[in-house]
């Protein structure tokens, strides 16, 4: 029978689209910055990427399968919390380290709240501050090239110079993911030309960053500046698949626009104010926890109905 | 004597204050970084406890209704005080390492909880047992959280080092958001443990007009 002509209940419109081919989607759209990070930092990286994604789907699988529910490891979700998660990492992170962040990602911050759709707060994230907190020097010492040194976040912070070209490519020190901004703007435009982000949560989260560091930043409207800080640490992983994430982002327009500018502001404040160079991972799992009072306060008004919400 | 033995079980497990009531919050979340510090906190509460349960049940017919609460602070505040200098006394190491948290126990609700639901409605006797079911209740729950936090976040147990030297400790949990971790751990799986016993018909029952407010206490579903 023609599919057009199948009677049935609602919905009536249907789409392909799936969460397992979201997530897919958002992995493909990762692949350009895992593939360079793996470059650049070479086995130890790999081994990091392997381990940690590995790790995440198992404790799913395990977890799913003792609590008798329903194995929802199809959905790739817990390979991108995992993949995300690796890409947080410094390259040097040894192996327990990453199975301990793809347990805690996966058991305290996604299942324990009833899994994917329930997370409070984006698990990979929660992950790496879980790590961060918990193990501060392996987490920000950073190899790049058989150096430890520092990363331009830092460096900025320092007050020194730094080179604005590398930090485009990716000749840096840093996360496995966070170094190149090329490779990530190339994942970013692949998934805004597939329709899974759009541009207003991240516009809106660089747009009020920018606007902060000029303000805030103590060197005016210094281009140099400004643009170390958007290509430096984390920002661009995080603005552009991290808070973008549908689970722990608004839904209403107004809200996101909201949520972005309060990533913007929290992460310009960690960052100069704060006790360490990078801010994006805390303000961004700070700014979950603010989702539900920002739906709260944006929530449309149905067409038709008046005065009060 | 029964009903001694019963308040003892019933501080204990049946309305244990850390994982049954949720009641003390404060100190169990702050003091608990080391097993030693949680089992300090929980003996001090307990001493503090038993001794102002049993002066408010001798009390209980002279206090008038209308002013019991400030009768009751008054009692267990006089203790505090001599609790507190004692340990400034005795055991320094511990008086600093509780710090602020001692004088806190003056307005921990367990006190007064206790004082005003048992205490000053029971006789001497069941009132101090009450007071040691209770404070041992919450000694077992802070040492258990306290030992979790410690061997997970410093590798050690009581001071000692008992995880092999490669472990590497996980220092989120003796920081603040690791208590909330491990209490949360440590309460579901005492409410596995109790949900199987009453599935296998061990039926972990409260008797009605047991004491507490029917908000905090899911025993007998009295409150819902």
């Amino acid at each position: 029978m023609n599919e057009n002509y199948n009677i049935s209940s609602s919905p009536h419109i249907r789409s392909k689209v799936t969460t397992g081919s979201i997530m897919l989607y958002v992995i493909i759209a990762l692949l350009p910055a895992t593939i360079f990070g793996v470059y650049t930092f070479g086995v130890p990286a790999l081994l990091v990427v392997l381990i940690t994604t590995a790790s995440a789907v198992i404790t799913e699988y395990l977890y799913q399968k003792l609590m008798k529910k329903k194995v929802t490891i199809g959905d790739f979700s817990a390979a991108l919390t995992g993949l995300l998660l690796a890409l947080n990492l410094p390259a040097e992170a040894p192996w327990w380290m990453c199975v301990l962040g793809s347990v805690f990602a996966i058991l305290i911050v996604k299942q324990v709240f009833g899994g994917l759709g329930q997370n409070f707060m984006n698990p990979a994230l929660g992950a790496r501050c879980f790590l961060l907190i918990s193990f501060t020097g392996r987490m920000t010492t950073f190899v790049y090239d058989g150096v430890t040194g520092a990363t331009p976040l830092a460096l900025l912070k320092a007050g020194e110079s730094v080179n604005l070209m590398d930090m485009l490519i990716g000749n840096e020190a840093g996360t496995i993911g966070e170094t190149s901004v090329i490779a990530i703007l190339v994942g970013a435009l692949f998934l805004i030309a597939m329709g899974i982000i759009d541009l207003r949560i991240p516009g809106t989260y660089l747009a009020s960053f920018v606007v902060f560091i000029v303000v805030f930043g103590g060197h005016g409207f210094d281009l140099t500046y400004v643009t170390a800080h958007l290509c430096g640490g984390g920002l661009m992983l995080g603005a552009w698949f991290m808070a973008t994430d549908y689970v722990t982002s608004p839904i209403t327009k107004t809200g996101q626009i909201v949520y972005g500018i309060c990533l913007g502001v929290l992460t310009g404040l960690f960052r100069l104010f704060g006790g360490s160079a990078e801010g994006v991972s805390y303000a961004i799992i700070f700014s979950n926890l603010l989702v539900p009072l920002i739906e709260k306060m944006t929530l449309p008004r149905p067409f038709g109905k008046g005065g009060e919400r | 004597m029964n009903k001694c033995l019963e308040r003892l079980f019933n501080g204990l497990i049946k309305e244990n204050p850390t994982f049954v009531l949720m009641l003390g919050m404060c100190p169990t979340l702050a003091v608990t970084t080391s097993a030693i510090n949680g089992l300090g906190m929980g003996l001090t509460t307990t001493v503090v406890l038993v001794m102002s349960n049993m002066l408010i049940s001798m009390l209980r017919k002279i206090i008038p209704d209308s002013v019991r609460m400030p009768a009751f602070i008054v009692v267990v505040a006089s203790f505090v005080t001599m609790v507190q200098f004692l340990l400034e006394g005795f055991i320094p190491s511990l008086y600093d390492s509780l710090g602020l948290y001692i004088p806190l126990i003056v307005v921990n609700c367990i006190i007064l909880g206790r004082a005003e639901s048992y205490a000053s409605k029971n006789p001497v006797l069941p009132s101090i047992f009450d007071g040691i079911g209770m404070g041992l209740g919450f000694t077992v729950g802070l040492t258990s959280i306290g030992i979790v936090r410690e061997i997970l976040g410093a590798g050690q147990a009581f001071g000692k080092q008992i995880m092999p030297a490669s472990f590497e400790p996980i220092t989120i949990f003796i920081l603040a958001p690791g208590a909330f971790f491990v209490l949360a751990g440590l309460t579901a799986i005492q409410n596995k443990v109790k949900l199987e016993a009453a599935k296998k018909g061990k039926k972990v029952e409260t008797k009605a007009g047991c004491g507490e407010g029917c908000g905090n206490c899911t025993n007998c579903g009295g409150g819902k």
